[in-house]
């Protein structure tokens, strides 16, 4: 007699172990196939092109009623297997047959994980699992909104699928960069451009708070930020569970799925479980490769033939249009393992190779994605690829043949080959600039304007000058910011400021990065060009500021802390002396020093006591003095008309004023100013980044002073007759360094590149200009002329102290 | 066999950040790398003392706060034309829990 087998769901899995068990023995069991869902067995992956409008269902059923009958299935499709006896070997169906078996197979696949945020059972929050989710989503048209929380695959898919449609979409992701399991910072900076040229707005780093409804639905999610995004429909696409409830309840063995041997039998030997819902060796399973696997070797065990299902790599691509990336194995960082990086900004495609020990071991790969199967083979036969180390990232055209020379391709290249995409100028408009006698990049951007844009073709119009002129072009060694990319600061700054780039991942990518994310040379030089340039879009990175920007405190040799409250303008009153002196006594400070910088060193805090001391001190009203940053330090002021017999205007007050509106801000290097009440200069004004002398017919304005490892006096930018102008004119040139200085440039090292007249023309003659200068300013210090001790001390305190101590008890 | 001993959860480090954990003998350095690996290091610079928890992780390197001497956060190997080494500690992320070895623990912690 036919032995009977009953199959718990008709899924991918057990599709395709069916199959395989018919194939190979047609008669050898009798099968009732149990389904949940009221069909059979379809292709799930297939559900976003359905969705998306580019197939139907009718395209992805994969096994029709005419199969199951040819094949005596007995089909109970819309029915749920109730419970199991595993004693009597039998099952209770949900209208309450009992059905015996002899084997039971599992494929009851996942079920999607729902945050449980208030709101969450609300009509209209749904999943993306099956087929009735595709069509609650067919259903929108451009009329709607839509919510997709989670920029995963599935997330993505759903939201393109939508936004296909017309359906106007958000995706609200919590991590930092889309696809953060499958791709690094840069694949997903371009993931998310091209998500954003089909119309979908992605909020990354966004945590929802609250599902909002009216009679009963869903109306709007509630991000902790407190923006409301309406929608009619809300998708939560944020993760699967093994669905392992009818197992456990069976008494089976049960983990965070099914737990399977390497035949796919569970703990009860005449019980096979096969998908997503089972764990093998400590994993589970979301992709479909794998399951097809573990498919066939259920269907050989149910035959008694020995096969033993193994673990394999695996690779993710995404199904959306115009979105090629492909991901597979471990591309996280590690000793004696090495990236090959290559990026073309103007195609935008990005590849990234880590090999270890000679074996490409992970690939990440955006834009151009022919040649990940070549790149997922190497990975998965683990190949020694030392032979063609060189020209490995190219793929498999570049293979076996002749060097590659980057040289031969622009020698290639016709003459209306169109070289500056900004300016539209050809190879041969540089051709015939370097025959009229320009010799070196700068000639070519005064005569062709090429390059002289965003300066991505830079290196093109190089290659250009260097095919020309042969040996007599040597290619300069422009000082690069670091190791990390071939690019001048002044020349990343350019593309930031050209190409709206407001992220890192986008300056990494749009500016070949030949590293995966940069090094503490260029992350904090990156991280304050994008917050000076966009001081609305770009959210500051504590992990790319040196420590004591980071702990807003200064580093000591023996690793303790200075903590230096702010003295508006040198001035203190009894109350703050009390105050610090209370201070010092209660957190044991070892040193209390007056500065140069007419206020009080705190020397030697313990780390884990800064936010406490900062707590102290801000209750007494004090703030952080940025003793520690690029940013503005102090505005040493002497007494002026208030005291002085000489004093020609208030020079105390007007420090005051300015150091009350400048601080917080962040500059390309620390910015020191002065004000004295008259030209016997006592608060040696004319050494400072600006420096204020007062005078009987107003103030004089000098900048680019220095007294450190140069000594300079300032120069006279102008006069002005106001304290008001004052303050404005020097809002603006603090303003105008900010946006064009390198990083790490005082103000007179870079003045001395752009000229003295050059800053006056901007802020003396332009009065617009002037004003522009100032309204960006004030909008950057919207945002950042805040106490940053006072949030810390609020918010971070913790983060202060060690992760755990054992130095307290003794382990056990 | 390693007996692991459960520290603090991955989100406590921030990514590419540092933190320490106290022991009779020092502290040691707890990193997470962009990638969320997690590696333990003496936090003491082999050069002069520097905290290198308080350096900036890139890659799977730290670059000292004092000197900027850049070290690789897998073997404790100075990188480039510095020598030296910090001590490496084992260090594990388990279903989202950073873990240090138990034995290396008890070791520090026995005065
Ligand atoms: C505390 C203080 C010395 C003092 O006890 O008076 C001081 C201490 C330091 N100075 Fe200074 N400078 C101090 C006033 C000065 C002055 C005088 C002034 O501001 O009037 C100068 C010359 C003026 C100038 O800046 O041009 C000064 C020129 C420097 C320089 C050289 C800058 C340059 O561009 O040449 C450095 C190095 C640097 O910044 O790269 C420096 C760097 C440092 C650092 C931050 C070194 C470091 O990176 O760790 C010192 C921190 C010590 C610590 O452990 O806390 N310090 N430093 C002064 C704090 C003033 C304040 O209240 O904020
Ligand atoms: C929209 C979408 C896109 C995807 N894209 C890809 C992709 O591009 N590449 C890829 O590799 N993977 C992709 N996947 C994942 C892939 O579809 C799954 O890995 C695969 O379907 C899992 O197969 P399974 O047989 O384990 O479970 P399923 O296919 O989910 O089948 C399980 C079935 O069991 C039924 N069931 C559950 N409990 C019971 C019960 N008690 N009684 C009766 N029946 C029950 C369910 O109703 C369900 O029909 C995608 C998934 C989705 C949803
Ligand atoms: S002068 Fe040198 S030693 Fe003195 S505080 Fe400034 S940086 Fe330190
Ligand atoms: S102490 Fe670390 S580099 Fe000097």
């Amino acid at each position: 007699m036919k032995q009977k087998l009953i199959i718990i769901g008709a899924g991918m899995a057990t599709g395709r172990a069916l199959e395989t068990l018919l194939e190979t023995a047609p008669d050898a069991y009798e099968v009732t196939l149990f389904n949940a869902e009221p069909r059979g067995n379809y292709n799930r992956i297939m559900l976003s092109p359905v969705l998306a409008g580019d197939k139907t269902y009718a395209e992805i059923e994969t096994h029709s009623a005419q199969w199951y009958s040819d094949n005596n299935v007995t089909c109970r499709f819309g029915e749920k297997i109730a419970n199991i006896d595993r004693a009597a070997k039998t099952v209770t169906a949900q209208n309450g047959d009992v059905l015996p078996y002899d084997k039971l197979m599992f494929g009851t696949g996942s079920t999607p994980f729902i945050i449980p945020l208030p709101g969450h059972d609300l009509e209209g929050v749904i999943a993306y699992r099956d087929l009735e989710d595709t069509e609650r989503m067919m259903s929108l048209g451009p009329d709607n909104t839509c919510v997709v929380i989670g920029g995963g695959l599935l997330g993505l898919e759903a939201a393109a699928g939508m936004a296909a449609r017309g359906v106007d979409v958000t995706v609200v992701h919590i991590m930092g960069h889309l696809m953060e399991r499958q791709l690094d910072e840069a694949a997903g900076y371009l993931l998310r451009k091209a998500l954003v040229d089909k119309g979908i707005t992605i909020k990354c780093s966004a945590n929802s708070k609250e599902i909002l409804g009216t009679d009963g639905h869903v109306r709007a999610l509630l991000l902790d930020d407190g923006t409301e995004l309406p929608c009619d429909l809300l998708v939560m696409a944020v993760g699967i569970r093994p669905n392992v409830a009818l197992a456990s309840e069976a008494g089976l063995a049960v983990g965070r799925g099914i737990h399977v041997d390497d035949q796919m039998l569970t703990s009860d030997p005449d019980i096979l479980a096969v998908g997503e819902c089972v764990e093998h060796d400590g994993a589970i399973f979301g992709l479909v490769a794998p399951l097809y696997d573990q498919a066939k070797v259920a269907a050989q065990t149910l035959l008694g033939t020995h096969a033993a299902f193994a673990q394999k790599e695996l690779s993710t691509k995404l199904k959306v249009t115009g979105c090629d990336l492909f991901s597979a194995g471990d591309f996280a960082d590690g000793e004696g393992r090495e990236d090959i990086v290559f990026r073309d900004p103007a195609r935008g495609v990005y590849r990234r190779l880590v090999i270890e020990n000679n074996i490409v071991i992970g690939a990440v790969m955006y834009g151009d994605t022919a040649d990940s199967n070549w790149f997922f083979g190497l990975i998965r036969d683990k190949t020694d690829i030392s032979d063609m180390r060189d020209t490995l990232i190219f793929g498999p055209a570049y293979q076996g043949g002749t060097q590659l020379d980057p040289l031969a391709a622009v020698a290639a290249l016709p003459r209306d080959a169109e070289i500056c995409g900004c300016n539209g100028i050809c190879k041969g408009q540089i051709e015939d600039a370097i025959a009229a006698g320009a010799g070196d990049l700068a000639a070519i951007k005064a005569t062709t304007k090429a390059s002289a844009s965003c300066g991505t073709c830079t290196g093109l119009v190089e290659q250009v000058l260097a095919v020309t002129l042969g040996d007599d072009f040597v290619l300069p060694a422009a000082a690069s910011i670091c190791a990390c990319t071939d690019m001048t600061h002044e020349d990343v700054r350019r593309m930031i400021k050209s190409q709206r780039l407001t992220s890192m991942p986008a300056v990494w990518q749009e500016c070949g990065w030949k590293t995966s994310c940069g090094c503490h040379v260029c992350r904090p030089a990156l991280n304050f060009y994008l917050l000076a340039d966009w001081p609305l879009d770009y959210a500051d990175d504590p992990q790319s500021r040196f420590i004591n920007e980071r702990k807003h405190a200064n580093i000591q040799k023996d690793g303790t802390f200075s903590v230096v409250p702010r003295m508006w303008g040198g001035i203190t009153t009894p109350d703050e002396l009390r105050a610090i002196a209370d201070a010092a006594d209660k957190y044991m400070v070892p040193t209390v020093k007056v500065t140069g910088g007419q206020r009080i060193d705190l020397l030697g805090v313990k780390g884990e006591d800064l936010p406490a001391i900062w707590a102290d001190l801000n209750a007494a009203g004090m703030v952080s003095g940025y003793a520690y940053s690029k940013g503005l330090r102090t505005v040493k002021t002497c007494v002026g008309t208030d005291h002085c017999r000489f004093g020609t205007q208030d020079s105390t007050g007007l420090g005051i004023k300015l150091e009350k509106t400048l601080h917080g801000a962040w500059t390309p290097h620390k910015l020191k100013l002065g004000v004295s009440g008259c030209p016997r200069n006592c608060a040696e004004a004319t050494c400072k980044d600006i420096g204020i002398i007062c005078v009987d017919s107003g103030f004089q304005i000098s900048i680019g002073g220095a007294a450190g490892m140069d000594v300079k006096e300032t120069e006279l930018l102008m006069q002005v007759a106001t304290e008001d102008e004052a303050i404005a004119v020097i809002k603006a040139v603090t303003q105008l360094y900010r946006e064009n200085a390198k990083y790490l440039d005082r103000i007179y090292k870079w003045m001395a590149k752009v000229g003295l007249d050059w800053i006056k023309e901007r802020i003396q003659d332009d009065l617009d200009g002037r004003a522009a200068l100032v309204k960006r300013f004030e909008l950057s210090q919207s945002i950042y002329r805040h106490d940053p001790w006072a949030a810390h001390a609020k918010d971070k305190a913790a983060s202060y102290q060690p992760l755990a101590r054992f130095d307290l008890e003794a382990a056990e | 066999m390693s007996k692991w001993i459960d520290i603090a959860a991955l989100e406590d480090i921030p990514k590419r950040g540092a933190r320490v954990v106290k022991t009779a003998q020092g502290c040691v350095a707890v990193f997470r790398t962009a990638s969320d690996e997690v590696f333990a290091l003496n936090n003491s610079c082999p050069h002069k003392g520097g905290p290198l928890a308080e350096g900036i992780v890139h890659g799977a390197s730290v670059t000292c706060p004092l000197h900027n001497w850049v070290f690789s956060l897998e073997t404790g190997l100075a990188q480039g034309a510095d020598e030296g080494q910090v001590g490496t500690y084992p260090a594990r992320v388990a279903g989202g829990r950073i873990e240090l070895d138990a034995a290396f623990l008890a070791a520090r912690s026995a005065a």
